[in-house]
């Protein structure tokens, strides 16, 4: 029981520390130190960058998934134009955000729970808090930054890719022209249905960096904490990125 | 701002430490004088690390007061919190040098973060810091590519960084071969009379004791058992110091029986070439 309290206590100091990070970002009169900065930078590039190979393939493989899976049903009802619209709704809305935030979780969550598990088990974190440099600023903040950018941006990649994708496929086996394709898609997506993709990719990536870090500070003895840790991190990072879906959907569907 | 800092003393009165519902000591009072290298001494998992971490402040004590020269450290505005803290240089057990970072840069993280020193000033105090210890030669190597004893010592450098009022070593011989060790030792010695600096160390290590303790406080059993100067120890009747200082073991052994230590004995005038 007491473990229980001092496990949320620790989540309560993750999430404060985030909050006084943004304050000071937001805040003109302070100055981040440079070095903090190019740490950001560099998990940019990082998540960002390097998640593109993957998250490209991913969504084109849906793509052509959803257009398939369409023609099946829109062929009985003489409705195959629909398929343009059926994959790039459900892409953009749902499928786009969510698998781009699963890929995440497993890619960089994953590693940041490491990360920060590993680090702590030998000390460093502590050795950062002696040296009077918060953790969760040098640590963590530029991580959830990085996440809390990349996940949406890297969501709009893959709906592009995906929709791509399915026009492609669309139009060399299933009979469909390109153009009207592609046309209809441009006709039917509204700009709310992408942001609102991309509000849920953001909040995916709060959340995967919020709980991969928090579950790496819980770490303390040993290797096999490592990996116990790295593992409820991807769980719970997946359990509550859809309960976020389920939420952020709801949210859509009741204020349309 | 309150209290002297330059080699302040460090004032534990009736310390009780320990984790969650478990204490491991209690009733601890002492004075580590300023200036000077007091060791703590005690067994495996006696709470002597603990207490290192409650002077540092990574852990609140349980009941007591801990007073470093003249500042109370469970009650300080969060800018004399900062302010302790880059008067402290701590070098824990394995060094806990930061993985990602290559040598320099890991001694270069305190300066970068508390002073506006520039960058090529930064170089230079991380390769006079390095020199100190040795490791001029290693500014670009990352700390897994050094051995146990360099990265101890690099955690040295990186806890001399900011040139500290107060150092506090974790088991900084421990794993070490004898004469990696006696460097250390010599290092912490040099350290002391070069630079005014209150030294705490932690160990088990009996010849790191003799060379370099000024002060000794002896933990066993939650309480504190023996504090004092080094000639006080060995003088010392109590039967635990004595088994420790002796390195006597607890058990005996059912196979070697009564004649364990003769047979020691032997092999100690063996290897000293007595007949």
């Amino acid at each position: 029981m007491a473990r229980k309290q001092d496990d949320l206590g620790v989540l309560v100091g993750l999430v404060s520390g985030l909050l006084a990070c943004a304050r000071d970002t937001v805040n003109p009169r302070h100055r981040t130190k440079t070095y903090l900065r190019s740490r950001t930078v560099s998990h940019l590039a990082w998540v960002g960058a390097d998640s593109l190979a993957i998250v490209s393939i991913i969504a084109a493989c849906v793509g052509i998934i959803l257009a398939l899976q369409a023609a099946i049903q829109l062929e009985k009802v003489g409705a195959m134009s629909y398929v343009a619209n059926l994959v790039g709704y459900s892409l953009v809305t749902e499928l786009g955000p969510l698998l781009t935030c699963l890929i995440l979780s497993g890619r960089a969550g994953a590693a940041f729970t490491a990360e920060i598990a590993t680090m702590q088990i030998n000390e460093e974190v502590d050795a950062l808090t002696v040296m009077g440099i918060e953790p969760v600023r040098f640590l963590i903040w530029p991580k959830f930054v990085a996440l809390g950018l990349m996940a949406p941006l890297l969501s709009l990649w893959a709906d592009a890719v995906g929709i791509t994708a399915g026009g492609v496929f669309a139009a060399l086996a299933l009979g469909l022209s390109g153009t009207v394709y592609f046309e209809q898609t441009a006709y039917f997506l509204t700009m709310r249905d992408v942001l609102s993709g991309l509000v849920k990719a953001a909040g995916f990536g709060v959340a995967i960096t919020v709980v991969s870090c928090w579950q790496g500070l819980l770490a303390r003895e040993g290797a096999a904490d490592v990996g116990r840790r790295t593992t409820s991190a991807v769980v719970q990072s997946i359990f509550v990125m859809i309960l976020l879906d389920l939420f952020f959907t709801a949210l859509n569907y009741s204020f349309r | 701002m309150t209290g002297r800092l330059e080699s302040p003393d460090i004032a534990l009165t009736d310390v009780s430490v320990g984790y969650g519902d478990r204490v491991v000591l209690s009733g601890i009072t002492t004075v580590l004088p300023g200036g000077k290298v007091s060791v703590i001494l005690g067994g495996s998992g006696c709470g002597k690390s603990t207490l290192l971490r409650n002077i540092i402040g990574l852990v609140p004590i349980q009941s007591g007061r801990i007073v470093l020269g003249g500042r109370d450290m469970e009650h300080l505005s969060p800018e004399d919190r900062l302010d302790t803290r880059r008067r402290m240089g701590v070098l824990f057990q394995d060094g806990a040098l930061l993985g990602s970072l290559r040598l320099g840069e890991n001694i270069a993280l305190p300066l970068r973060e508390h002073t506006e020193l520039t960058n090529s000033l930064i170089e230079e105090v991380v390769g006079m810091k390095l020199k100190l210890v040795g490791l001029a030669d290693f500014t670009d190597y990352f700390p897994s590519e050094l051995s146990g004893g360099m990265r101890k010592r690099a955690g040295l450098a990186r806890a001399m960084a900011l040139d500290p009022a107060v150092l506090l070593c974790d088991e900084p011989t421990s794993g070490l071969d004898p004469i990696t060790a006696a460097d250390m030792d010599q290092l912490i010695l040099e350290l002391r009379t070069t630079f005014d600096m209150t030294i705490v160390v932690v160990t088990h290590d009996l010849q790191s004791l003799t060379a370099i303790a000024d002060h000794v406080v002896v933990l066993s059993e939650g309480k504190m058992l023996f504090e004092g100067s080094l000639p006080e120890l060995t003088a010392c009747d109590d039967p635990f110091i004595r088994q420790f200082l002796a390195r006597q073991p607890n058990r005996e052994s059912r196979i070697l029986g009564e004649n364990w230590a003769t047979m020691i004995e032997k092999r100690r005038d063996l290897s000293a070439g007595r007949p």
